[in-house]
């Protein structure tokens, strides 16, 4: 990997938010600690996958890279340059070359703005061609994503959940963007039109040299258009590889028992398998466990596990796990 | 053939709704039978009335603005569009029992899990309250929530997810159900706790033996659960079939697709999904011919005329349409 086709370095990033007790007078009682400590790579034209159930921070991730949330500490770097230090009008010029795309897309549209005023906002806010141009882009960008521009006047209620979907998307592109956050874009859309919006964002990626960091918890999507695939688990990642090994040659426990609960689609193979059901629910990122965090509902945990919390390392050219006991985990779990 | 008894035998259920825009058309005569023990499986998006039959069938709906018609709905021989609403409330919860897709909505926050766990048990069998209390105890063990007693005087908001659909089934269970239906258990929750509760009703449905019809949009689940499954589309059934059939060798169009447009283990990086382009059908404007045909790959005249009966295509294998999708042509 060379460090010129690196487009966005995270390093050692922390996300903390407050648990305040009182009202007037509020103090720190405690934390949530959503993204404990986490460092990736994502090379410029790649999908990086971010898995990871629901609380395990893959969202908070995503804002706080984008610096929608103001990280507690580490770095984020976008082409070298550091966002955390990064003033406001640096920040904000920044912001043309970052978008996202909402997970929920009837509530991430201003029901009471037309979707020509919607997908135009950005291009306002940075000024960017008189009204005519930006009119123009606007249909342009409809057609993009594949909606008819004659729709620039309606507003949102009018069109279904993957229509919306292609209009955050559209809203997303206006700017001309490198880096595209998806935060769950599939996750609220039914089963055949999931389809259409993935394909979308892969032709707009090879048309547009985009880079994505695709956050989902459906893992045959995020193995279907992902590069590289990190997994999560309550605020930290715990194995990052490319996407195929992490499928076919996982190391983490957890990855292990995730992989081997997401449901086939074929009848013969699902009753052969081996299933691996993890006990219990996740604990609360308030109050992670001591240790590895995943230690409680490991199925091979030791003394250790509890105690020391594992390094994330390079395990395998590539690929990166955090835990003690990797082989034993690869003898005893499959 | 299968001859275990039949236990719930819809004909020609309708359903609909009456709203200011118009008449919703949400479940357009669907036909199919539940045997005791079995597990069936009915998969579709949403809208296509897979909720709506049940809630149809539990008459759990508002009438108006619904209207339930059917031929019959038959439960262990009876009628149950002739029972009587107090005789409807007596089998609600018994012999039919039902649980939803929200875990954090359809537990009462003000009232203790216990409390809810041992409402069918004195209601439907008469308990007193101490043995009502010892049958919750149980039933919360056996659905693997650990420390059963103390849990009892929990509020649900105590409960995560996972453990708040496992107090759902344990109601459900309470009066030892002859049928349960399941709608979306597990959409709400995560992968791996999905995997738990799928595991824990097919042990307990092996252990008492209650037939159960699992109501989901993941073809995924169904595959590993059921024994047979219905697809609907734009309140229709579209194909019922044995499962291992229904993903081998299907034969109606949306189902072909649908399976299709599902990202493949095995396939070559870089690969395009399959898409089924455009929408479902209005179901305020419902069309004359076949509701998929503005989406059909394979759509003839014929099929922009007339709508298709559901027909038996292979043994215990029915479709509606009226293309062989082996061949493209009319069957």
């Amino acid at each position: 990997m060379t460090e010129n086709n690196t487009l966005l370095k995270v390093k050692n990033l922390v996300k903390h938010f407050p648990i305040t007790r009182g009202i007037i007078f509020q103090n720190q009682v405690g934390a949530v600690k959503a993204v404990d400590n986490i460092s990736f790579n994502i090379k410029k034209g790649e999908t990086l996958g971010l898995v990871g159930e629901s609380g395990c921070g893959k969202t908070t991730t995503g804002r706080t890279i984008l610096q929608l949330h103001e990280p507690t500490a580490g770095r984020v770097e976008f082409r070298g340059i550091d966002l955390v230090e990064a003033g406001d009008s640096k920040m904000r010029e920044l912001r043309r070359d970052m978008q996202i795309i909402f997970q929920d897309p009837y509530a991430s549209l201003n029901p009471r703005m037309t979707v020509g005023r919607i997908i135009s906002e950005p291009l306002e806010v940075h000024n960017i061609g008189t009204p005519k141009e930006r009119r123009d882009r606007v249909q342009e960008l409809l057609r993009l994503v594949g909606l008819n521009p004659y729709f620039v006047n309606r507003y949102p209620h009018e069109f279904s959940g993957g229509q919306r979907q292609r209009i955050g998307v559209a809203r997303a592109l206006a700017l001309e963007p490198e880096f595209i956050v998806c935060d769950e874009p599939i996750s609220a859309l039914d089963v055949s039109i999931q389809a259409q919006v993935v394909n979308l964002l892969e032709e707009l990626q090879e048309e547009l040299g985009l880079t994505y960091l695709f956050i989902a918890h459906d893992l045959s999507m995020v193995r279907h258009i992902s590069d590289r695939v990190a997994v999560m688990y309550l605020g930290k990642i715990v194995e990052l590889a490319d996407r195929d090994d992490l499928f076919e040659n996982s190391f983490h426990p957890y990855t292990i028992a995730l992989l081997s609960a997401v449901p086939l689609h074929n009848p013969a193979a699902e009753r052969e398998r081996k299933r691996i059901i993890l006990k219990g629910d996740v604990p609360s990122p308030a109050n992670p466990p001591s240790g590895c965090r995943f230690h409680t509902r490991c199925p091979i945990a030791e003394e250790k596990c509890s105690v020391e919390d594992p390094e994330f390392r390079e395990y395998e050219e590539g690929h990166w796990v955090a835990c003690h006991f990797v082989e034993k985990a690869q003898n005893q779990m499959k | 053939m299968d001859d275990r008894e039949v236990i719930l035998d819809i004909q020609n259920l309708r359903t609909r709704f009456d709203t200011q825009e118009g008449k919703v058309h949400a479940v357009n005569g669907i036909t199919y039978q539940v045997r005791a023990g079995e597990t069936l499986g009915i998969v579709g998006e949403s809208g296509c009335g897979k909720s709506v039959s049940m809630l149809s069938v539990m008459r759990l709906l508002d009438v108006p603005p619904a209207s339930i018609q059917a031929d019959a709905i038959n439960f262990k021989g009876d009628n149950l569009l002739e029972y009587s609403k107090g005789e409807m409330r007596r089998i609600r919860g018994s012999k039919l029992a039902m649980i939803f897709q929200d875990p954090m909505t359809s537990l009462n926050p003000v009232l203790t899990i216990g409390f809810q766990i041992k409402e069918p048990l004195k209601l439907h069998l008469g308990m007193s309250d101490d043995e009502a209390d010892e049958r919750a105890a149980e039933l919360l063990k056996l659905v693997g929530i650990p420390d059963a007693e103390s849990r009892l005087n929990d509020y649900p908001h105590q409960f995560s997810g996972g453990m708040r659909q496992r107090a759902m089934i344990a109601i459900a269970l309470a009066c030892n159900p002859t049928l349960l239906i399941a709608d979306e258990p597990t959409t709400a929750l995560d992968v791996t706790i999905q995997a738990q509760l799928v595991e824990l009703v097919k042990e307990l449905q092996d252990e008492l033996g209650m037939a159960l019809i699992w109501i989901t949009h993941d073809l995924g689940v169904v595959a590993g659960l059921a024994e047979r499954v219905i697809v609907m589309y734009a309140g229709f059934v579209v194909e019922d079939a044995p499962v291992d059939n229904l993903y081998e060798d299907p034969r109606h169009p949306y189902t072909f697709s649908l399976l299709k447009s599902l990202p493949k283990l095995e396939e070559e990086p870089g690969t395009k999904l399959e898409t089924i382009e455009g929408l479902p059908p209005d179901l305020l404007d419902m069309p004359t011919g076949c509701p998929f045909v503005p989406r059909c790959p394979f759509a003839k005249d014929k099929c922009r005329e007339l709508n298709p009966r559901l027909e038996e295509v292979a043994p215990n294998h029915q479709i509606a349409c009226w293309v062989d999708i082996n061949t493209g042509e009319l069957r």
